[in-house]
């Protein structure tokens, strides 16, 4: 067992998330690994809305990975890993964390979860893209709804292919060629009952095809579904540094850091209350530069005026702003 | 506690102001009130000038017992105020299982919540209630899921589903409405369930909550606060029950007990995004104060008075509070 100490620098991604212990790491296949993490005092985890993510830090760096359980009051987490040979990196170190191993990782965050309205699903997966239409097809089995899964991969390749049949039987799908894939999707797409929602994770270019297929034959767009990692999250943003002309202070806003605390560890009180970009409290007057304003509070009249900022949210698209402060 | 002992409000000695009093969530910061998103965190405690509030999510105070008898009667009467649609099962559950174990951390002397797989076991001693449930079956509970959770918390529930890029009132527990009705909002969008309030056109404020509601993450919890007023210390001011309270609206403004029948009601609203399902929780908690405890507190009478007094009539008509506004705003700047 090897013990890492926990990285010093916490990396914005999962700030305000949860330290965990590696407990078990299981090949999946040549190039895949699964990875299951659990608090280290055996507490229970929070519980996640299927198809939700994890972000994961590992060295200097923090990457998205699906969630493959159903989500229902989870004691562990478990995430697959693929390798990618010319990847940034990211892949190989996970692929070298071992049990006893301590990361910190964000909460659950939901981008591509089931309709509650859904009668029916049919779940598409390319490759690693498993990942989350398993934790769909768990949720499935919990509440009783049939489910459909087309599974491509290449021969031999297919990971967590026995979970899948296990939890869907028959209506399992694997397919390792394009005609055959082809084929099924033709078929599928055009004998579902009322009522089902596709959802499909895998390369771009793949969701795309499917997804144009699925609306060639008639699919309402509401009912088509595909991940797209962080969507519902504000990246991190770019540095900048903001001039108080009032305190002839000029103070520097790394990425990952948000203009409100910034100021509020230099010591300045400013009025705030939700801290997300909707209350409209944390209101500051800009006296130069462009805010990149990311609120939902101003208009886009006020927004496009360039004189007023939420600085919870929002930041800067120059390298300076001059602050009324 | 509840004393009920009346302090000379020159002294400003709040030791001995009761707890419905020092618990109340005074909602005016200044002396005019118009809409805003004041949505924060919640749990966080706000400091009033006499007490504080907001450190529960569910907040269980001396009303706790009494409200639940109320809202029983309420159901009993007329059934149309809880609704489920069948796709949101799964989220009732989900809030069950979110609320009761915030429950007994906020409350651990009289409530305790343990989970095993899908075996939960629910004490409440201030109900004498123990009891084990399967998450999931819905014949495990005495009553059905909807039901058992509204038994346990006096706030108004209300399920949102989000789906097509819009957020969906597909179930609920309502039975303390202040002039709305569950039934008639039952599988609305959350636009068309606000289509009644003023200048929602003009202003950007509900657009904004809804925009707000849709990019909650599971697990996040906010909370906001709302007032109107209520004549008599009555909860159930929905549109069913019009017939019943509407006509003291037209007298109260003549009533020499008007001190202690008219109320100034504040709702404080929390929002939560459900952890498993990812619905929006959106609960509803009603404090009912008199305006006589009002004027125990001199900063409130005050401020109260002269927001009563400024606020623009489209509002007070939307509020149901036109007729009498005048006549208690009077009474609050009489002073001492």
């Amino acid at each position: 067992m090897t013990m890492t100490a926990l990285q010093p620098e916490v990396h914005h991604a999962v700030k305000d998330g949860l330290q965990l212990e590696v407990t078990d790491v299981t090949r999946q296949t040549e190039s895949i690994v699964s990875i299951t993490f659990a608090d280290p005092s055996g507490a229970p985890l929070p519980s996640y809305v299927p198809g939700s993510h994890l972000v994961v830090q590992c060295g200097t760096g923090a990457n998205a990975y699906s969630l493959t359980g159903s989500g229902t009051a989870p004691s562990e987490y478990t995430i697959s890993v693929l390798q990618v040979a010319d990847g940034a990196g990211g892949s190989l170190a996970m692929h070298r964390l071992a049990a006893g191993d301590l990361v910190y990782v964000s909460r659950p965050r939901s981008a591509f979860a089931p309709a509650a309205t859904a009668r029916h699903f049919l779940l598409v997966a390319a490759g690693i893209g498993i990942t989350p239409v398993l934790s769909h097809a768990r949720a499935c089995a919990e509440w009783g709804i049939a489910a459909d899964l087309i599974y491509v991969h290449r021969p031999g390749a297919g990971a967590h292919v026995t979970e899948a049949k296990e939890l869907l039987g028959s209506a399992v799908t694997e397919c390792s060629d394009r005609v055959s894939f082809q084929k099924t999707l033709a078929e599928k797409l055009t004998t579902q009952p009322l009522g089902t929602h596709l959802y499909v994770c895998g390369p771009v270019a793949f969701m795309d095809a499917v997804l144009d297929q699925a609306r060639e034959h008639g699919w309402p767009s509401a009912r088509l579904h595909s991940e797209a990692f962080g969507a519902a999250e504000l990246d991190a943003g770019e540095p900048f540094t903001v001039n108080l002309a009032r305190s002839g202070v000029k103070l520097n806003v790394p990425a990952g850091v948000s203009l409100l605390e910034t100021l509020e560890q230099a010591g300045k009180a400013i009025p705030n209350m939700c801290r997300k970009g909707i209350c409209g409290e944390c209101s500051l007057s800009v006296l130069r530069g462009k805010p990149q304003h990311r609120d939902l509070y101003l208009s886009d009249q006020e927004k496009a005026e360039n004189t007023t900022m939420m600085c919870c949210v929002s930041r800067s698209l120059d390298e300076e702003l001059e602050l009324d402060l | 506690m509840n004393t009920t002992i009346i302090n000379d409000q020159n002294t400003g000695d709040t030791a001995v102001l009761p707890e419905r009093i020092k618990g109340f969530p005074f909602p005016f910061s200044s002396d005019s009130y118009r809409y805003s998103a004041n949505v924060e965190p919640a749990h966080k405690i706000v400091q009033t000038d006499v007490g504080s509030w907001g450190s529960s999510l569910i907040d269980v105070d001396e009303y706790y017992l009494s409200d639940l008898k109320e809202r029983e009667k309420v159901l009993e009467k007329d059934p149309s105020r809880t609704a489920v649609l069948p796709h949101m099962r799964p989220a009732v559950w989900d809030a069950i299982t979110t609320l009761l174990p915030a429950m007994a951390e906020d409350h651990p002397d009289t409530m305790s919540y343990h989970r095993e797989g899908n075996v939960c076991r629910w004490t409440n001693t201030l109900q004498n209630l123990e009891l084990e449930f399967t998450v999931g079956d819905d014949d495990s509970l005495p009553m059905g899921p909807m039901r058992f959770l509204g038994s346990q918390i006096t706030d108004d529930i209300v399920f949102l589903d989000p789906r097509e890029d819009t957020l969906w009132l597909d179930a609920g527990l309502v039975t303390f409405a202040a002039d709305w009705s569950f039934g008639f909002d039952v599988g609305m969008k959350f636009m068309e369930v606000h289509t009644p309030v003023p200048r929602v056109t003009t202003e950007p404020v509900i657009n904004r909550a809804h925009q707000f509601l849709l990019r909650l993450q599971p697990g996040e919890q906010f909370r906001r606060t709302n007032w109107t007023m209520t004549v008599d210390r009555r909860l159930d001011t929905s549109t069913e029950s019009y017939p019943e309270w509407a006509r003291d609206r037209g007298t109260i403004a003549n009533d020499p007990d008007l001190p202690n029948r008219l109320h100034l009601r504040v709702e404080v609203q929390h929002m939560l995004c459900l952890p498993h399902t990812g619905a929006v929780l959106f609960l509803v908690r009603t404090y009912l104060l008199p305006l006589s405890d009002i004027a125990q507190v001199p900063v409130w009478r005050e401020r109260a008075g002269h927001v009563l007094a400024e606020l623009p009539d489209d509002m007070a008509e939307y509020k149901g509070i036109i007729r009498y506004r005048k006549a208690a705003s009077d009474w609050l700047l009489a002073g001492e």
